[in-house]
């Protein structure tokens, strides 16, 4: 039985004048004990379908599963299998951490939780803020209760959505440290964010999400190996020949190239010599997730309307 | 069954936190709205025979007190949770929309009661006062708290922003509680303001209470018990049918 199905879910929101397909048709399946990655750009459905999923939004058609669980006829079972880690760092300022933390066991009909919740507060470093109120912690310890709170009652499947947005090292450490240890425990996890290179580390399998379709799911391995082998990325300060221009990415001074095989490496080379532009920290290297992430993400009628200089 | 008593017990503590605002505020506003209109009215206005206005007054008081406390309760917990976003920590859970229901409004009766005891308390200083027929004291304090908590729950599910909880106090709270005789009995009133006055489900509840206390009353407490029970079905009902089918919480 699959941890959580997802069926043909569509999702369309009704505007004033025309209507927002927000989800179309969306189905995929993540195994039990699964590390999943929901990847997209803003906009692309990623948390509309994970309200689906928690229950804070309804589906306009098709069906989700958590545990075999409706996630609308048999919500209460579903929602026992749920943990959800919400986006918006958001809190009750009337409770302190112990507090907020017991009350949310409650809600699932746990009473005398004390050590699990002693146990969490440990591993997401919260140990010592167990009593300060909520309006006292900084935002990344807030982050962490948003955690703690999502796993109280011991869900065997966690969702986490950008989890790690605005948050630092440190805390992104120990957060994925504790995310990974549930995972080799059995639990199955469910994450969606835009950092590619947690992605690329953390996650089995991929699904890739834009304007509400699934554009790509796999398993990370495969998705690295199917795109171009090779990167070429330099930086320079001067302008690049517009037959290079076009085809390139560049962020500040930095300039990627994709290619091939060596000999494109080559030619890429050598008309950049050609055209006078000085090459600094030149590096080849393995396409990695942000690469397959782009590519596919301007793939197709997009990809003639992006600009040229 | 448990995850609805944390609900409860999560909603009365909201407010005990910050229990000089949500108890000790109302019941000095109760106190001063005694010394102010009993001192200026007392020789002035005699309502029933016997009964001394500063006396007449006090139920009315503490009913009001009741009413607009059991509203301002699910009212604000339900508008805060849901303009802050924690309201989600809520809608991930299993609990039931008969949980919710029993939560908001059981916390919305017991803040009611409690400051409508509070105010009771204090205002017996001020004049004397017995309890003839006391089921009825407890039946319409009851009933009134439920069915406003319950009104509250509605108006903080339809409300986005805090001033449309305001309008609804003020526009339609404020004004049903305030002429539905705390500070007068209807009898005094033009023949055509008594009436509208019955068609208003608050002067039963205030009526029907006071007779608890003096044993006499506008209206015989049978039908205010009938159309206050009529009333809190309808607006329980409605607040059950919103919880289920999720309206405005869950898109």
């Amino acid at each position: 039985m699959a941890a959580v199905s997802f069926q043909h879910v569509s999702k369309i929101y009704q505007g004033h004048r025309d209507e927002v397909r927000a989800l179309d048709d969306v189905s995929f399946d993540i195994e039990q004990g699964e590390f999943f990655g929901l990847l997209g750009p803003n906009g692309a459905g990623k948390t509309t379908l994970i309200s689906i999923l928690a229950g804070l939004t309804r589906a306009s058609s098709g069906r989700v599963t958590v545990h075999g669980h409706d996630v609308v006829s048999d919500y209460a079972q579903a929602r026992r299998a749920l943990g959800v880690v919400p986006q918006e760092l958001v809190f009750d300022p009337f409770f302190s951490v112990r507090e907020t933390l017991l009350i949310q066991s409650g809600y699932f009909g746990l009473r005398d939780n004390d050590a699990w919740v002693d146990e969490l507060l440990q591993n997401l470093g919260l140990a010592d803020k167990a009593n300060a109120n909520m309006r006292q912690l900084s935002g990344g310890m807030k982050r962490r209760v948003l955690v703690a709170q999502a796993l109280v009652h011991r869900p065997p499947v966690i969702v986490l959505d950008e989890p790690t947005a605005g948050v630092d090292v440190e805390l992104r450490q120990t957060l994925w440290q504790f995310i990974a240890r549930l995972n080799r425990e059995g639990h199955t996890v469910l994450l969606t964010t835009h950092y590619l290179e947690e992605a690329e580390a953390l996650c089995s399998r991929i699904a890739m999400l834009k304007l509400g379709r699934v554009v790509a799911l796999d398993r990370t391995a495969n998705l690295l190996a199917g795109t171009a082998s090779t990167m070429l990325s330099f930086k320079t300060d001067q302008a690049l020949p517009p037959a290079l221009a076009v085809r390139s990415r560049v962020t500040g001074r930095i300039v990627q190239l994709k290619s091939n095989d060596a000999a494109e490496v080559e030619a890429l080379l050598a008309s950049l010599r050609d055209a006078g532009v000085k090459v600094e920290d030149l590096e080849i290297g393995r396409a990695d997730l942000e690469d397959v992430f782009i590519e596919i993400m301007q793939s197709g009628a997009e990809r003639a309307a992006l600009p040229t200089p | 069954m448990n995850g609805t008593r944390t609900l409860l017990y999560k909603e009365v503590l909201r407010f005990w936190k910050v229990s000089f605002q949500t108890v000790a505020a109302p019941v000095l506003t109760a106190v001063l709205y005694l010394l102010i209109f009993g001192h200026v009215l007392e020789d002035h206005v005699k309502v029933f025979d016997r009964i001394g206005y500063t006396s007449f007054l006090i139920p009315g008081l503490v009913m009001m007190s009741v009413l607009q406390n059991a509203f301002a309760n699910s009212s604000s917990s339900l508008i805060q949770s849901k303009i802050t976003g924690n309201l989600v920590f809520l809608l991930v859970t299993p609990l039931s929309h008969w949980a919710w229901f029993v939560a908001y409004v059981g916390a919305s009766i017991v803040r009611g009661l409690v400051v409508g005891l509070g105010v009771l308390l204090v205002t017996l200083w001020f004049a004397p006062l017995g309890a003839a027929e006391p089921v009825w004291i407890v039946v319409f304090a009851v009933a009134g708290a439920a069915m406003m908590g319950a009104l509250g729950l509605i108006a903080g599910l339809w409300a986005e922003k805090f001033d449309q909880i305001a309008a609804f106090q003020n526009f339609i709270v404020m004004p049903m509680t305030f002429l539905s005789g705390v500070f007068y009995s209807v009898k005094s009133l033009p023949a055509f303001w008594q009436g509208v006055s019955h068609l208003n489900p608050f002067f039963y509840i205030i009526d029907g209470f006071r007779r608890g206390f003096f044993g006499v009353s506008d209206v015989s407490p049978w039908i205010g018990l009938a159309v206050v029970g009529a009333s809190l079905a309808l607006v329980c009902g409605l607040c059950l049918h919103l919880l289920r089918i999720g309206y405005k919480i869950r898109y």
